[in-house]
């Protein structure tokens, strides 16, 4: 925790204070990506960075994923702290190579001789009609690859705490950014207004410098009957779900994929033995799948039902029938029916 | 399905690159360009790269026919330099020879050697200096070796053994030494490109006084990593040497394949208005000056050069591979640019400064020095005789702190062992 006063906070406010903090802290931190310098940023992530810290420490980047995060490697291997922007988690694949046989490789392959302090952060998800290239989930693509950490916040104050402890972090940080709930916690009724972040408890961050720890869960609200695991977005709309049908859910946000917080898991299946995996991204291979099978090799004596998945479908995201894609309200709530009305 | 062409227009041909020669041919390499000494004089180091485009398409030689070092390249070195260069290609040479060896007794998996491109990773190191930083692909041992990093620990990590500093993790060549200022190779082509270019772009940025230099070979000229590294440094005037060591083979295709039936490797350069220069990459001495050039020029800010080396694998790709499949055998003693031993040899006697029987004794020298050390590695182990890392070390360094699933893992696997050796049997 820090001891510096609060102030309420939006999530991108969040994410700037962090980035801001870190590069005001730590000479060796260096903030790059398309549009992230005197513009600040597509979804001004980056505002005001620039001016602050000068333009050899925050800067634009030519359009190559590749290249930026290529750029990265070689900038960490100097000895550098980089911080690059992926506009969009759709447009990171161009840069994979660069992530998966070299930042995510690095220590291991020379033994320690190099390593790879880089946090690539990147908007994801979907819920702003964005189509099928602005919306996407690849987060189970990277919990696949071993060396990398995957982080995805889902309040401010989280957002802040976890991107510091990212950057901080000797080993490279992939960090989701659930684009959806920038501006408020979306409850996933696409139909009602939004609450701002400042209704929300998750807004108060500190203006200064703390961390939260990676590879540790938060339960978000505790419950008795069922445990629903979910990260990102889905943490605020699966929240909005149980309140509205009265179920006595625990619900724990992940908040780092990996390394996965099991205790915290096993511990809650354990206790009330049913468990619903939730997420936006694709149903197959998910990291949904994993999830499921952990809690099936860890809780199976304790489950009364079935471990019930709630995702997006296995096509690309679509643009007009978004809402029919998300896995709102109306999905949740058949899957609750369904896992609390199982035979025990 | 075959689509019948429209009546009034004539069909449409794909093209598919073919080398000029396959085995059983007689290879004649007369139509090779290879001008004589000094035909584009060495320009200023702060050129600017618009001015310089016939340097892309010429080839910068030193060493001419007659075995002297004239024109305006001449990096006019002493003559107890070029010995030491040649000790260390010569050192270079035995160290291939050796480990291609062992690789064939079955000591390790797989061994690559640099046979008639040593110029292009030995008299470049002598250019730089000792701490700037090298980003290598996988056939520039010779920086290892110029820069004096101990044979021994080569082959350790050749062999995989116990005394391996990467914990036999890589495959045999993949070196990493940081101290030696030699970036961890990877099997990925051409991501070392970008890579170094972000390093030379710190390094900028922090005011320091080093410089990076990255070598590819021509087939992964054709990665996008080399395009967005050659962006990335025009835009930020990086201070980085870009090196295509144009071997004409990547494997069994010929260099067509990367585009070289259309222009030159070192015009890649011209596109990004970085400085671009074609270089006869079997003469040492045309080598060291164009990276002295390039490494001048960085170092005072006038930003990146690409160099194509121009010369020939004489060598498979691999112990993996067997060239005589696809190319004639002969190919290597017809081509016309020689082999860089001997020309530097022939250089260092025509000054009056080398003779056969010092050459004879040198080579022998080498030779046993190398044979030596081998033996000295053997005892850490060779691949697959049990004098490996311990069983723990395959589950570290994934992250600086080990989480809880990969603990998991390496007690399972500890167990395996049990199970397979016994109860007896206890981690080393």
């Amino acid at each position: 925790m820090s001891d510096t006063p609060t102030k309420t906070m939006n999530m991108i406010e969040a994410i700037n204070s962090a980035m801001d903090v870190m590069l005001t802290r730590d000479p060796e931190v260096v903030v790059l990506g398309e549009d992230v310098g005197y513009f600040g940023g597509v979804f001004r992530a980056t505002a005001g960075l620039q001016k602050k810290h000068g333009k050899t420490r925050v800067f634009d980047t030519p359009i190559t994923e590749c290249g930026i995060i290529g750029v990265g490697v070689g900038m960490a291997a100097y000895g550098l702290r980089p911080v690059p922007e992926i506009q969009f988690a759709d447009y990171i694949y161009p840069g994979l190579d660069q992530l998966v046989s070299e930042a995510a490789r690095m220590r291991y392959r020379s033994a320690g001789d190099f390593i790879c302090p880089m946090t690539v952060r990147s908007p994801f998800g979907g819920g702003i009609f964005g189509g099928q290239t602005h919306s996407q989930s690849p987060e189970s693509l990277f919990t696949h690859i071993c060396g990398i950490k995957t982080v995805i916040p889902a309040t401010p104050y989280d957002a802040k705490g976890l991107l510091i402890a990212a950057i901080e972090d000797n080993d490279p940080v992939v960090f989701f950014e659930p684009k959806r709930i920038y501006n408020g916690p979306f409850t996933g009724y696409y139909d009602r207004p939004v609450e701002p972040w400042s209704k929300h408890e998750g807004s108060a961050v500190p203006e200064g410098h703390y961390r939260i720890e990676l590879g540790k869960a938060s339960v978000v609200r505790e419950g008795q009957a069922v445990t629903v695991l979910t990260y990102g977005t889905m943490v605020h709309v699966v929240k909005a779900v149980v309140e509205e049908h009265g179920i006595d859910a625990e619900i724990i946000d992940l908040r780092t994929l990996l390394p996965l917080d099991i205790e915290t898991i096993e511990a809650s299946v354990k206790k009330t033995g049913r468990c619903m995996v939730v997420h936006e991204a694709t149903r197959t291979s998910g990291f949904g799948a994993e999830l499921a099978a952990q809690v099936q090799e860890r809780c199976f004596f304790h489950l009364e039902a079935p471990i019930e998945r709630v995702t997006g479908f296995d096509t690309p995201y679509p643009h007009s029938l978004e809402w029919a894609y998300f896995p709102g309200p109306v999905r949740l709530a058949r899957a609750f029916d369904k896992i609390m009305k199982d035979p025990s | 399905m075959a689509q019948r062409p429209k009546d009034n227009l004539a069909p449409l041909h794909l093209h598919v690159p073919e080398p000029k020669f396959r085995p059983g041919d007689k290879p004649d390499f007369s139509d090779v360009f290879v001008p004589p000494v000094d035909v584009i004089a060495r320009p200023d180091e702060a050129v600017i790269p618009a001015d310089i485009h016939n340097l892309a398409y010429g080839l910068v030689r030193v060493l001419g026919d007659d075995n002297e070092a004239t024109g305006s390249w001449n990096p006019g070195l002493d003559a107890d330099k070029l010995r030491l260069m040649l000790r260390k290609m010569l050192t270079l040479r035995a160290f291939d020879d050796r480990m291609f060896r062992a690789q064939r007794q079955g000591k390790t998996s797989f061994y690559m050697k640099s046979y008639g491109e040593e110029a292009t990773s030995v008299a470049t190191t002598m250019a730089l200096q000792r701490d700037d930083m090298c980003f290598p692909s996988y056939r520039q041992q010779g920086i290892l070796v110029t820069r004096d990093y101990p044979l021994i620990e080569m082959m350790n990590q050749i062999y995989s053994n116990r005394g391996d500093k990467l914990k036999g993790r890589q495959l045999p060549i993949m070196y990493s030494a940081k101290d030696y200022g030699f970036f961890s190779v990877s099997g990925n082509l051409t991501t070392q490109y970008p890579q170094a270019v972000g390093w030379a772009m710190a390094s900028a940025s922090r005011g320091d006084t080093r410089i990076a230099a990255v070598w590819c070979g021509d087939g992964s000229t054709a990665e996008g990593d080399f395009h967005s590294a050659l962006t990335f440094a025009a835009v930020y005037n990086a201070p980085v040497i870009f090196q295509v060591v144009n071997n004409q083979w990547a494997i069994s295709s010929f260099s067509g394949f990367a585009g070289s039936e259309r222009t030159t490797f070192a015009a890649r350069a011209i596109g990004y208005g970085i400085a671009g220069l074609r270089v006869d990459g079997n003469d040492v001495l045309a080598v060291y000056a164009a990276m002295e050039w390039a490494a001048n020029r960085a170092r005072t800010n006038n930003g990146p050069t690409l160099i194509e080396y121009f010369t020939y694998r004489g060598e498979g790709h691999s112990t993996s591979d067997d060239p005589n499949a696809y190319r004639p055998a002969e190919e290597y003693a017809e081509w016309p640019l020689g082999d860089p031993v001997d020309r530097l040899k022939a250089h260092l006697i025509a000054l009056g400064e080398w003779d056969e029987e010092r050459h004879l004794a040198l080579a022998t020298e080498l030779s046993d020095e190398v044979k030596a050390i081998q033996k000295e590695a053997e005892k850490n182990g060779i691949l697959g005789h049990g004098l490996h890392h311990s069983f723990e070390t395959m589950f570290e360094d994934v992250f600086e702190d080990m989480p809880w699933h990969l603990k998991e893992q390496c007690e399972q696997v500890l167990e395996e062992q049990r199970d397979k050796f016994g109860s007896e049997w206890k981690a080393q």
